[in-house]
């Protein structure tokens, strides 16, 4: 016989190993204040309470409710059709483990998705059933991530909407084709119309909010959603315009991409052993970077020209070494816009230049002192006119010069392959 | 002649040597902790006699010529206990009294650029510590937490604690500075937090103070959690203790 003790453990064992494929870790951009004496505050930025061995923030308890599934996604380590021990929690279970977890600190919260069991309504209801008993009967207001299951009826979407913070429905592929031929069970309507419910709701609950203080706040950290990439061949041209039309359609607040890690059995999708594109991936939030906190047009990173995303630079660097006619910029009257442009200074430096110029030029020594990456910034930026670039750079000199300053993080790790120039 | 102006190493009195160097019109001035006094030759110690109305009319000067925010970053560069910051801000202070507009944002002055970056050192470190403490449950809704930061951060996470933990008591005890805080749900009050240790170990155990059964149940939940969520194949040692260096492993349940 197992103690108690024994079974929780296994069943924290089975079901956080099983969430952990999903990367959203976000527990920032909402506004529940602890306002009734209770448990937890949710206004502050988000906090991440520990890093995994593989460097990912660690900021919510996140588990599935069971991994028991009716579905069979090839992708999915909780498929049908997997052999693997399943679990599940009791509802007061996850409600004490979210508790004590939040009151020692180790969490901003709980992220808790689910397996498919009888049907999406029946799933959906027991998740809703855990956020709203920690709301009410134990006044929490920690951060609750809770996914929506596909097919599940709108007025249950509402209730969730009630009691979470944020909401996620997983696009899971770049394109439906690939969808398609991986899981079976599923298609993009029934994923996209759920999402379009939420941004509708979300923006309606707002605005009457503004008009009548008493109604509820509804997902006050609005909604996300992940796809998979690596085990089916979209390029990161097909990735991002995806990406760009979630944020745009639906007012997505993240995208997260998740590189694929083969589980096996399978013969659609990469092998066991395979490593994940780890660098990809990385290039691919670069560029979601790019777009949403550097004003860059998804088209002027990736187009039919450049589809794949250059794996030895950054696309920001990789953007601005194809459109050297726009440098070097001169960083005492350039335009905001185009001092964020330049590679090796990022949103905070920028702001400090446009502040800092203001009340005299600027140069070398104090664009250093800024915080700028000099050896970055220095192939593209003027201090003053006297600053003259003694003859032609090119952007095969430049990309050569940056690259051997430094071994990239990952090129040791993770690329096989050699830079030659 | 240079002048050192000899404080007790507390904000208020930080403040005062601000203003008794500005009443001597002192040029050549350097503020010194007490503790941390070197005989020098050729230089004339005053003492300062810490004193709220002056370090109140030194914040009233600030205020007319500066934001909230770059009063709070002197406190916050005060708290990093860096060597020679008190003359960091002394000159940061000279240059906002002097100027006629606000010169807050003057990054391309020396000063200016140093009293923001050291603040957001410590900003950093704050929200560390907002992370990194791990209370472990010491009675009926009462919680403990031991912390060693960098930076003296204890005053700054105080009101993220209050907010976030308004219903259970708890204690925070920096184990390098010697001194903790006590919330109170029933008083909603924060005060110092006298404990009496028993040094017998490397950490530091407060003595008399049982700790709960289910304590070791949840830290091997949490320590069981935080080995499940790990993916092996996507190791990267570097990033990990990039975000989690060594020095702050003691107290971590999942790590040490």
């Amino acid at each position: 016989m197992k103690t108690s003790e024994e079974r929780i453990n296994e069943k924290l064992n089975i079901l956080a190993d099983a969430a952990k494929y999903d990367v959203s870790c976000s527990s920032s951009g909402s506004n529940r204040k602890n306002h009734n004496k209770g448990l937890g505050d949710s206004t502050g930025m988000g906090i991440c309470h520990s890093y995994t061995e593989d460097g990912r923030c660690v900021s919510l308890l996140k588990i599935l409710l069971t991994n028991h599934c009716i579905f069979d996604c090839a992708y999915c380590v909780s498929r049908k059709s997997n052999d693997i021990k399943r679990a599940a929690f009791t509802i007061e279970e996850v409600v004490e483990l979210t508790i004590n977890f939040y009151r020692r600190n180790y969490i901003e919260g709980l992220f808790l998705s689910s397996g498919i069991f009888k049907n999406a309504d029946f799933t959906m209801e027991r998740l809703v059933t855990i956020a709203k008993k920690l709301r009410q009967d134990h006044k929490f207001n920690g951060y609750i991530h809770l996914k929506t299951i596909p097919g599940a009826s709108e007025e249950l979407m509402k209730e969730a909407g009630l009691y979470a913070d944020r909401l996620s429905v997983n696009i899971e592929m770049p394109t439906e084709v690939s969808l398609k031929l991986l899981a079976p069970d599923k298609n993009f309507e029934e994923i996209l119309t759920p999402m379009n419910y939420l941004s509708e709701s979300i923006v309606q609950y707002k605005a009457e909010k503004n008009l009548i203080k008493s109604t509820p706040i509804f997902a006050p950290a609005g909604q996300s959603t992940q796809m998979v990439i690596g085990a089916t061949p979209e390029t990161d041209k097909d990735i991002m315009f995806t990406a760009n039309s979630l944020y745009q359609k639906f007012n997505m607040r993240r995208v997260y991409y998740s590189g694929y890690i083969p589980i096996g059995g399978d013969d659609r999708l990469p092998g066991i052993g395979t490593p994940p594109p780890l660098i990809r991936e990385h290039r691919l939030y670069q560029t979601d970077w790019l777009m949403r906190f550097y004003d860059f047009r998804v088209d002027e990173i990736v187009n039919d020209e450049n589809p794949i995303l250059d794996i030895d630079v950054d696309p920001k660097l990789s953007w601005a070494l194809r459109n050297l006619h726009q440098f070097p910029v001169d960083i005492n009257t350039a335009d905001y816009k185009m001092i964020l442009r330049v590679p090796g200074i990022g949103v905070g430096s920028a702001l400090k230049i446009v502040a800092a110029r203001k009340f005299g030029k600027l140069d070398w020594w104090q664009l250093k002192k800024i915080g700028v990456a000099m050896n970055r910034v220095k192939h593209f930026v003027v201090c003053s006119k006297q600053d003259f670039v003694l003859g032609e750079k090119t952007a095969g000199s430049i990309r050569h010069h940056i690259l051997s300053l430094g071994k990239s993080k990952y090129t040791a790790t993770y690329s096989p392959q050699l830079t030659l120039f | 002649m240079m002048t050192q102006f000899i404080y007790d190493g507390t904000y208020i009195g930080l403040l005062t040597s601000i203003f008794d160097i500005y009443e001597r019109k002192s040029e050549n001035a350097l503020i010194v902790k007490r503790d941390k006094t070197v005989a020098l030759s050729l230089t004339e110690n005053i003492e300062v006699y810490s004193d709220h109305e002056k370090a109140k009319r030194v914040l009233k000067g600030l205020q007319r010529k500066i934001s909230h925010e770059s009063i709070a970053n002197i406190y916050r560069c005060f708290l990093s206990e860096l060597k020679g910051i008190e003359n960091t801000i002394l000159d940061f202070v000279r240059y906002v009294f002097s100027s006629e507009k606000n010169v807050e944002t003057d990054f391309g002055n020396s000063a200016v650029i140093e009293i923001a970056q050291t603040a957001r050192k410590v900003g950093s470190e704050k929200h560390r510590f907002e992370a990194f403490v791990r209370f472990e449950s010491i009675g009926e809704k009462f919680f403990y937490a031991p912390i060693d930061p960098d930076y003296n951060v204890l005053p700054l996470i105080i009101p993220h604690f209050k907010r976030r933990y308004a219903d259970q008591d708890w204690i925070i005890f920096d184990t390098k500075r010697k001194y903790g805080v006590h919330y109170d749900q029933e008083t909603e009050q924060v005060n110092e937090a006298i404990i009496d240790f028993k040094i017998n170990t490397t950490d530091l155990t407060p003595t008399g103070i049982l700790f709960d059964p289910d304590e070791k149940l949840y830290q091997g939940l949490w320590k069981n959690y935080f080995k499940s969520v790990n993916i092996p194949i996507r190791k990267n040692t570097k990033l990990h203790l990039q975000h989690v260096p060594k020095r702050y492993w003691k107290y971590l349940v999942e790590k040490k």
